[in-house]
């Protein structure tokens, strides 16, 4: 089963319940989806690291054959092209790379060179392949990156969790995009269900069978799981704010493989979750 | 007018709580929230009248008319984004709005001009004018667009304030397009952080991004006390990097509880408000060049 | 010869923009002749890449010299390209900063500052 942990807001646990999930997954997957902030690795700290660069296209001009007609830089949408003291001059960080430039010259004077904008780095944990997309400092747009970590996410025996990046923009969607089920994690402040609203929107959207994991509970007033009642929401998780857990994760320690409360704690919300899975799979959410 | 700008890496360290207290403290005449995927501010700052609401237009999307099409497939063929679809029985093309990167190819292809680039509504601008000038705005569910939707956002701010000293910014998480467009204009930036290994690790990529716009730096340490040691190692790295420290807040459950009903930790009585005070007012002489 | 500003409002009394990519208008200025003349920018509504196209119309001017507050690596590539020089405006009127580069006091931008969408990665 494919399983995308995602909140509308940092900082809520997505990274804690998916790297936790995973490890205690007898085989799993863990994918990091947060390509700005990648943070899974600082757990996981895998092994036998490969990486693998991502590029994307981007045009190459031949000055002999180009003759300064513009029809290129007038199509481009973004501006990824200017036309000065007869040289054409190409913005790489600009450039969506859609081809259209290449397509439309009439002398053919545009090809393509690729260039990298961050990589995909595989490694073991244990039982947990760990796979992780690193976006370059000031590159735009990490969405190349989301589309090859999603290649390893194929439908199949083995349990993959992803750590989808906060929000809901495209980079998110490209994330949930292939995933069976739908964890949304949400604390329990005003900030929170905000944020938890985006989520929920986008999930339905794409009609995703999903849950919600409460997470940092403390005693008093939850306005994330009032959310979740008046929505129907089906709370799978509360995990109540605990300091020891809080200092694991500070460190960077993975709380299931450090202590068996906390092994238990998510094997049974890991339980919640197949159980879920198998439901909505008889339901068919599907289209 | 100077541009207090408040950023964070990670999510989640803080900001929103800090820039909210900060607010209140100075009394600023002019805010904004630039979180525009997700923003938060305006559930701490409440006010009192309805504000002016706009359009906000990203990036064109491609719509394809049915009646012109001839399902020849050259568009889906030529797609660089994987965004329109053959559809039912290889004949009901559409194009994927979310997929869809406006880039103009499919309707310079189609033979027949079935296809057009439509502006399409990416989100909205939100705009408070009360005691104080509030700009924020809110993104659309997957526009890609939020760079130039921050720079929007500012530009209101400052299209309308006449005598304000200093203006605050919430930023957004991350270090990509939307933070980039905040730092524009700023003249410093705090930095919130948290005492973990991920916040930490974010801190630093953050400082990088933010390194190139020479615009003054300093950090404060959210929620320090849930890892001292962590506290001491970016205390350490604060001083070998010549970023000056603007202090520490410990963690405080009374913090969320203030949250929760809508106020800044400045307005209730509160550890977390306490120590606010004071990195608001290390902020403020360095901002001021005293620091 | 010709020099351009960028402007908030077509007026020589209002202030220089402190965005050069989306500055509303450009002031385009002869220093023979002594006349203006406001021009749209149409950079201003540009998803992206809105320095370039703004210097790419700053070039189609004939103008010689920029007077601008701050200006990115990319708008300043195509100003170099077409030997443009970007000098640095001061506070103040668009009247103001013509004067002052009348009389030669201005400075040449030393600042050139990373783009918005960076300059690539490590």
């Amino acid at each position: 089963m494919r399983i995308a942990v995602l909140s509308g807001k940092g900082g809520t646990g997505k990274t804690l319940i998916s790297v936790n999930l995973a490890a205690v997954s007898k085989e799993a997957i863990y994918i990091d989806c947060d390509v700005e902030e990648p943070n899974g690795h600082l757990f996981f700290k895998p092994e036998n690291l490969a990486a693998e660069y991502i590029s994307v296209k981007i045009p190459l001009v031949d000055n002999e054959l180009c003759n300064g007609c513009r029809i290129c830089a007038v199509f481009c949408q973004y501006n990824a092209l200017a036309y000065i003291n007869q040289k054409l001059l190409i913005f790489d960080d600009v450039c969506h790379s859609c081809g259209g430039c290449v397509l439309f010259c009439p002398e053919k004077a545009l090809a393509e060179k690729e260039k990298n904008i961050g990589i995909v780095q595989s490694g073991t944990s244990g039982l947990v392949h760990v796979i992780t997309g690193i976006l370059d400092t000031g590159e735009a747009s990490g969405v190349p990156i989301i589309k090859k970590l999603m290649q390893n996410a194929p439908a199949g025996q083995e349990d993959v969790f992803i750590d989808c990046p906060p929000g809901s923009d495209c980079i998110v969607m490209g994330s949930i995009k292939d995933a069976d089920y739908c964890v949304l994690v949400a604390e329990p402040t005003l900030f929170g269900v905000h944020n938890l609203k985006m989520v929920h929107d986008l999930v339905r959207l794409f009609r995703k069978p999903h849950g919600a994991v409460l997470n940092k509970c403390l005693e008093g007033y939850d306005p994330a799981a009032q959310y979740c009642e008046d929505h129907g929401i089906r709370i799978i998780g509360r995990i109540p704010f605990d300091h020891d857990l809080g200092t694991l994760n500070s460190n960077a320690l993975i709380a299931a493989r450090e202590n068996g409360k906390y092994r238990e704690v998510f094997t049974s919300l890991l339980q919640k979750v197949r159980e879920e899975v198998q439901d909505a799979a008889a339901i068919d959410f599907k289209r | 007018m100077q541009q207090l700008l408040i950023l964070s890496g990670k999510g989640g360290t803080g900001k929103t709580t800090i820039a909210s207290a900060f607010i209140k403290l100075s009394n600023a005449k002019a805010y904004a929230d630039c979180d525009v995927d997700a923003p938060n501010l305006h559930l701490i700052m409440s006010q009192s009248d309805e504000p002016k609401r706009s359009n906000y237009y990203g990036l064109s999307k491609a719509k394809i008319d049915l009646y012109v099409c001839i399902r020849c497939d050259l568009c889906r063929q030529n797609c660089r984004f994987e965004a329109i679809d053959s559809g039912a029985g290889g004949i009901m093309y559409e194009v994927y709005h979310y997929a869809c990167e406006g880039c103009g190819v499919c309707e310079a292809i189609c033979p027949v001009g079935a296809i057009k680039l439509i502006p399409a509504i990416a989100g909205e601008l939100i705009l408070y004018r009360g005691d104080a000038v509030f700009s924020t705005a809110q993104l659309k569910m997957g526009s890609g667009t939020s760079g130039l939707l921050v720079t929007e956002v500012k530009k209101q701010m400052t299209s309308v304030i006449n005598d304000a000293d200093i203006a605050i910014i919430d930023g957004s998480p991350g270090l990509g397009c939307p933070v980039i467009a905040s730092l524009n204009g700023a003249d410093m930036v705090l930095i919130v952080t948290e005492p973990s290994v991920s916040g930490i690790s974010d801190m630093e990529r953050i400082i990088k991004t933010a390194a190139q716009f020479q615009t003054k730096i300093a950090v404060c340490i959210n929620k320090y006390d849930t890892n001292i040691k962590n506290t001491e190692i970016i205390e350490s790295f604060c001083e070998f990097r010549q970023l000056p420290l603007a202090g520490r807040i410990p963690f405080d459950p009374e913090a969320v509880t203030a949250i929760n009903t809508g106020q800044s930790i400045v307005e209730v009585d509160c550890l977390s408000g306490q120590a606010a005070r004071e990195v608001f007012d290390r902020t403020m002489q360095i901002l001021v060049g005293n620091g | 010869m010709k020099i351009v500003l960028p402007a908030n409002e077509r007026s020589m009394e209002k202030g220089i923009s402190v965005s050069f990519g989306r500055a509303p208008y450009f002031l385009v200025y002869d220093t023979d002749t002594q006349e203006g003349v406001f021009i749209e920018n149409n950079a201003a509504k540009s998803q992206g890449g809105a320095g370039i196209k703004a210097a790419q119309t700053v070039v189609d001017t004939g103008a010689k010299a920029l007077l601008t507050p701050r200006c990115g690596e990319n708008a300043a590539d195509v100003l170099k390209a077409a030997n443009i020089e970007i000098y640095q405006s001061i506070n103040g009127s668009l009247e103001n900063n013509i004067s002052t580069f009348n009389k030669g006091e201005l400075k040449i931008l030393s600042e050139i500052h990373a783009g918005f969408h960076g300059k690539g990665g490590e």
